[in-house]
């Protein structure tokens, strides 16, 4: 689910990292203003230890294949929401620079689709009130905490992933990038996270409950007397509006990437009815002035391959026939130099 | 080598790597990361079919290796997982987008291939320039470029904190890996049974490491802050270096040289 940069816009990357960025300076202050320094060295080892064991292959039992750990329900059990979102962020900040796993402009994005949503809505939607239920308490206390767990992680796990599944779906559909229609990436991505999630929620909860019966302090959310990680609906609150006002600004992206403006302002859009706004004429915007010319005249003396039928059919796309002879002798040229290079080095060494 | 020990090594792999002297290498890691932000954003930001204002630039990476002498081959190497994820996504486009764009002596290539090869271009471009940042400005270093560019010192404290220890982790990781595997021979993973504990233990012994690191902390008199380890960087370069890349960038944005080139040679 790591994404890379080439699967983002500029406009969404930046979206995205501005969400990612509010949820960190709110989950900073709330860290700040508990004042517990002994928590820093818990958060980056923590991390660690998510980045770590993520390299342990569990199997699957019944199938040949293996599944991984989810880090952020298991992060914040252990810390809490603000405090795990923000080693959340360093742990997929390591792998994007030193494992190559997401890009470096779509961290915002990633931080978003996996940290977050782990983080918070898995907390605040899931964690504290399935904790905080009376569900299994015929069960007794220590089976009902722990069906309570399997089921909070599960169900968090599967959640999270769908959600992150989606926003994946939404920002690369968003930023125009691939031609595979909305609902088909949907209906590709969707059902394989829910298979990841349903495994990963499988390996957090037995993670959480062997802790559970060992060190049952360490988990947050167990003992009634916190008051804390109390349940609010304020907080509820705010996980689903701050999801609703990403989800409809990425909505909003999607909308203004098909009509440009500014080219339907210059030139009009006759296609779809409007007149020519401004009486300019696409084909020959520009292309006559002394410039113009002195070029042509050069172009006349240089040209090796004149007249050669190729048809450029759409310069306006970038790509074009004399763009690629261009790049061509670019390389060329930088093959050139590197193999020179190469050479004097070679010898002077 | 399990897959704690491949991590490892690729880690320590980086970790010489920064070691290297080169005139990258001596460069401040703020202005590398600047340039390599705005290499990023700028390559990212061309039109889907604009396939040759991409491959110009390559330019950056092409000059980087050059003077870093960092191995081209590993950096393809590093990307053998990333890059099949980005062609996942694009390898619809061929499909979906028919229209020709382009007619080269009679063979028509449709706006989705084009578009297929400029995203793939994208993703490479932009992986090789993270990758040359990491291999070129050491963790330190560029800890202290983002204190810089003010982002907060508990993100950047808990950043470096957490390099540091991810070796010590994913070692027990791998150690444990390898104990596991010869008392359960032929087994591929971790059994079902043994799902919670195996991690478990690793958890509880990692809190209790935190305790003791803490209490390291501490007693060399830790206040919230680590000092900046500013070296002799050569700042006039540096201030160089970005300036320079970014009129380049920009030149290469707005400007369509490979156009201009291609047109001297033919009409």
């Amino acid at each position: 689910m790591h994404m890379a940069d080439a699967l983002l816009s500029p406009p969404v990357a930046a979206t995205m990292a501005a969400a990612s960025g509010a949820a960190a300076v709110y989950s900073i202050s709330k860290v700040r203003k508990e004042n517990q320094s002994e928590k820093i060295p818990v958060m980056a080892v923590s991390a660690a230890l998510v980045f770590a064991g993520q390299m342990i292959n569990y199997t699957i039992p019944g199938t040949g294949s293996s599944g991984h750990l989810c880090g952020g329900m298991l992060l914040s059990a252990l810390l809490g929401p603000e405090a795990g979102f923000l080693s959340m962020i360093i742990v997929l900040a390591v792998q994007c620079l030193f494992f190559a796993d997401g890009g470096l402009m779509a961290l915002g994005a990633n931080i978003w689709n996996m940290a977050f949503y782990g983080c918070f809505i898995g907390t605040y939607l899931i964690w504290l009130p399935i904790m905080k239920s009376s569900l299994f308490s015929g069960m007794g206390e220590k089976a009902g905490t722990r069906a309570k767990i399997i089921l909070a992680s599960v169900l968090g796990c599967v959640l999270t992933l769908q959600l992150g599944a989606f926003s994946v779906v939404l920002e690369t559909t968003a930023s125009g990038i691939g031609e595979l229609p909305f609902g088909a990436f949907a209906g590709l991505m969707l059902p394989i996270h829910l298979a990841i999630g349903l495994v990963e929620g499988m390996i957090t909860a037995a993670v959480l409950c062997f802790v559970y019966e060992t060190r049952p302090e360490l988990i947050r959310g167990i003992r009634k007397e916190t008051g804390s990680s109390k349940f609010s609906l304020k907080q509820v609150l705010a996980c689903l509006g701050a999801l609703a006002l990403v989800t409809g600004g990425l909505f909003s992206l999607f909308a203004s990437s098909h009509p440009d403006g500014l080219e339907w302002a210059l030139f009009g859009n006759s296609d779809a009815g409007y007149a020519s706004n401004m009486a300019l004429d696409e084909e020959n915007f520009g292309t006559q002035s002394s410039a113009a010319d002195t070029a042509a005249s050069i172009q006349e003396s240089t040209s090796f391959l004149p007249d050669y039928a190729f048809k450029n059919s759409d310069s306006a796309a970038g790509t074009t026939v004399s763009g690629l002879v261009g790049c061509g002798i670019v390389a060329a040229a930088a093959i050139g130099v590197s193999a020179a290079g190469n050479f004097f080095r070679r010898k002077t060494s | 080598m399990n897959r704690a020990e491949k991590a490892l090594h690729a880690l320590k792999q980086m970790d010489e790597l920064t070691e290297m002297d080169s005139p990258v290498h001596r460069l401040s890691a703020l202005s590398k990361l600047l340039v390599t932000l705005l290499f990023i954003l700028i390559t990212v930001s061309f039109h889907k079919y604009d396939l040759t204002g991409v491959f110009m630039m390559a330019l950056y990476p092409y000059v980087l290796f050059q003077l870093s002498g960092i191995s081209f081959r590993l950096c393809i190497y590093r990307m053998r997982y990333a890059i099949p994820l980005v062609a996942m996504i694009g390898i619809f486009n061929p499909f979906f987008d028919r229209d020709p764009l382009l007619q080269i002596a009679g063979i028509s290539i449709s706006g989705g291939m084009i578009s297929f090869l400029t995203l793939l271009l994208k993703g490479m471009l932009c992986l090789c320039a993270s990758f040359l940042l990491v291999s070129t400005a050491k963790i330190d270093d560029l800890c202290a470029a983002l204190r810089r560019m003010h982002v907060p010192s508990l993100l950047v404290t808990v950043f470096m904190l957490t390099y540091r220890y991810i070796s010590v982790l994913t070692e027990e990781v791998a150690l444990m890996t390898d104990a596991y595997h010869l008392r359960a021979p032929g087994q591929k993973g971790i059994a079902f049974h043994a799902w919670g504990s195996f991690l478990g233990q690793l958890l509880l012994r990692t809190m209790d490491r935190a305790q003791e690191l803490y209490a390291a902390m501490l007693l060399r008199g830790y206040n919230g802050e680590f000092p900046d380890l500013q070296k002799n960087e050569n700042r006039t370069a540096s201030w160089i270096w970005l300036i320079t890349w970014a009129v380049i960038f920009l030149a290469l944005r707005w400007l369509n040289i490979p156009d201009l080139i291609g047109r001297m040679f033919m009409r």
